[in-house]
């Protein structure tokens, strides 16, 4: 009995609209906060700029590829792109106000990315499905090819990639480029994912995020009831690329450093669509899983094999990772559709009737 | 007054000035059509035949001139290699079949397309994993395929035609027409247009789902080796392959998902007009504008004839 929510009684209407209603979730999301707070005291500066940076802003795109394919059910191919556009939006910001808050910068970027994201997803008014992938591919390419072709976007360098310049946030912490700490970096990550993640899970909790759902259930129902698609497909696509948007900016400031347009490529749309497969459509924590898997899988695989006395180089393990995720992938959606958020989900309903399972 | 100039008159100028120029591009634009319009058909076949689209008709290419390629190089004759990558394509077939469909009868089609998506990832790895990352060089001399080109002297110039190419197009007639014969006079044929149609309604005819996908991914993989072989004879056998299989999703919203025909017309289209916007208008912008053209003219088609030329109305409208 690990975990009920017996006697635990609502008495006012804020007790039962709260966010996480019982006890021992509340007490789950703090120790889990608090765990990541912590993180920074025990784990290496490798650790923090190679693993969970990067968990944390693949969680955060997750999250807006997952509002727009898992809740609204518009498949999306572009995810790439639109981070990309984030990415370069914050990097031309960052040149044209230099004195501005980095992380000021780096939340405003999204809204570019949210532009675009709309111009794209008007076709998703007259079409969708497959039909819409296509679109989606459109923008994919060629916004890949206005990161090469357009040199004001990368402040005609001469290498063609854009590159992180020093900057500083509030109380002297440098935040951005070559010379910011790990740390400090890892810190305004979680705050920027942590932020999102509650807003985003309200936004769904709310009208907005059931119109979503009601679209991608059934649209003409839903249309029938009085929700209008054009307003809801846009938003979804808005706050969508907003989200992904943000978390390429991230990516180029808080973790790569300097990008090129490759680093946008339809490679990272998948690699972020297989991330929401894994983790479960339509569901936060899930992103969170799907990220975490997908990221540390080959990091684990690499370290892990030659522990266990198989020799393998880092080629073999990037093949043998990717097959493992493609595999993955296809067993889930024959044997758990919803990922692994609904794996948790059924741990969670056993601990429920823990040790006895049929009470 | 200029842009517009550049934009409306110029181009057509040009192709008028150079002719036999202009009648290079075209060819160069057939040949790439004709390779587009092979991919297509490989999703045209399975997406005719059980309504799935597989998204992993790309990688089969380049798994299937793989093999073929991996198999020459362990010392197999050049045709016993050939029939012995067949009946790999047949195996992956089966395993497809077994593994990932058989499971997913009647789901939606996104679960359908997602699944081969996560097969394009598993058959990435493996292949890369099996017969490594590299490019190979297609085995085209030993298949007895022609090789050496021809030069035409039309319009005041010369304009080469390779003969690969020139096989690469009537290997594609055979095949399309073939096709067509096995879809509209055979039983199996008819069973899979069935299937195509409503997957638990031809199972409660006594239609077998399971012996019909495995026949359409199996001819779905012949096509991906004829593909992949005149790919390959073309430039190496490598993985970058894989990118150009995304033409083929523009190709298909042109020629309709479900035509056999189209999927041929569609990729002419695609073909022809990406290399003649590349080589006229393409400098007006810094070039390389082949990466994306093919899915504007996809996305201006798509909000005109969303069902394609030769598609049945199966679209959805919002």
């Amino acid at each position: 009995m690990l975990y009920r929510e017996a006697g635990q009684f609502k008495t006012t209407y804020e007790a039962d609209q709260a966010v996480f209603p019982i006890l021992q979730d509340r007490i789950g999301v703090v120790v889990i906060l608090v765990i990541a707070l912590l993180i920074p005291l025990i784990a290496s500066d490798f650790v923090l700029a190679s693993i969970m940076i990067p968990f944390l802003i693949f969680a955060m795109a997750t999250i807006g590829l997952n509002v727009l394919t898992g809740y609204a059910g518009q498949l999306s191919l572009g995810t790439g792109a639109f981070m990309g556009v984030g990415a370069y939006a914050c990097y031309k910001l960052t040149t044209f106000f230099p004195d501005v808050n980095i992380i000021i910068l780096v939340v405003l970027s999204g809204i570019f990315s949210a532009g675009i994201g709309i111009v794209f997803g008007l076709p998703s008014l007259r079409i969708k499905g497959l039909y819409l992938a296509v679109t989606t591919l459109a923008a994919q390419f060629f916004l890949e090819w206005c990161f090469i072709r357009i040199p004001w976007l990368y402040n005609y360098n001469n290498s063609g990639a854009i590159e992180v310049p020093e900057r500083t946030g509030l109380g002297g912490f440098v935040l951005a480029g070559p010379a910011s700490p790990p740390v400090t970096r890892y810190y305004v990550v979680l705050g920027i994912v942590v932020v999102t993640t509650l807003i985003m899970k309200n936004v769904i909790r709310g009208r907005i995020g059931r119109t979503w759902m009601m679209i991608r259930d059934m649209d003409i129902a839903a249309e029938l009831m009085g929700v209008r698609p054009l307003f809801t497909k846009l938003s979804a696509f808005a706050v969508s690329s907003y989200i992904c948007g943000v978390a390429g900016a991230m990516m180029v400031f808080f973790w790569l450093g300097a990008a090129e347009p490759s680093s946008f490529s339809i490679t990272l749309s998948f690699q972020i669509l297989f991330m929401a497969i894994l983790g479960g459509l339509g569901s936060l924590i899930g992103c969170f899983f799907g990220a975490a898997f997908i990221w540390i899988l080959p990091v684990v695989l690499r370290t892990g094999l030659p522990e266990i006395g198989i020799d393998i180089g880092a080629e073999t393990v990037e093949h043998v990772s990717r097959m493992i995720v493609g595999a993955l992938i296809i067993f889930f959606l024959v044997v758990e559709p919803h990922g692994l958020a609904r794996l948790w989900q059924i741990g969670k309903e056993k601990l429920r009737v823990w040790p006895f399972p049929y009470a | 007054m200029d842009i517009l100039y550049q934009v409306f008159i110029d181009p057509f100028v040009q192709m008028v000035e150079l002719p036999d120029f202009l009648l290079q591009v075209l060819w160069e634009g057939f040949v790439s059509g004709i390779l587009y319009a092979l991919i297509a058909l490989g999703f045209v076949l399975i997406f005719k035949a059980s309504g799935v689209f597989n998204f992993a008709q790309g990688i089969m290419v380049v798994f299937a001139a793989l093999s073929l390629v991996g198999l020459y190089a362990l010392g197999l004759p050049a045709y016993v290699a050939l029939i012995a990558t067949i009946a790999i394509m047949g195996v992956l077939a089966y395993v497809v079949e077994r593994t990932i469909f058989h499971h997913l009868v009647n789901q939606p089609d996104i679960i359908l397309l997602m699944a081969t998506i996560g097969l394009t990832y598993f058959l990435i790895g493996f292949g890369e994993f099996v017969f490594g990352g590299d490019p190979k060089v297609m085995i085209t001399e030993e298949l007895g395929l022609p090789t050496g080109s021809t030069a035409f002297d039309v319009l005041g110039g010369l304009v080469i035609l390779q003969h690969i190419d020139i096989a690469a197009a009537v290997i594609a007639i055979i095949m399309v027409l073939a096709l067509a014969v096995f879809f509209n006079k055979t039983r199996i044929g008819r069973a899979l247009r069935a299937v195509a149609d409503d997957h638990q309604a031809a199972l409660s005819v006594g239609i077998s789902l399971d012996q019909i996908w495995v026949i359409v991914w199996f001819a779905a993989g012949i096509v991906a080796l004829a593909t992949g072989i005149m790919w390959g004879a073309r430039s190496d056998v490598s993985f970058a392959l894989e990118i150009v299989a995304f033409k083929a999703l523009p190709v298909l919203i042109l020629g309709g998902f479900t035509s056999i025909p189209g999927a041929i017309v569609g990729g002419l289209i695609i073909g022809i007009g990406e290399k003649i916007g590349e080589i006229y208008w393409g400098p007006l912008v810094g070039g390389g504008i082949e990466s994306w053209l093919a899915y504007v003219i996809a996305l201006i088609f798509l909000l005109f004839r969303p069902q394609g030329l030769f598609g049945e109305k199966i679209i959805e409208r919002v």
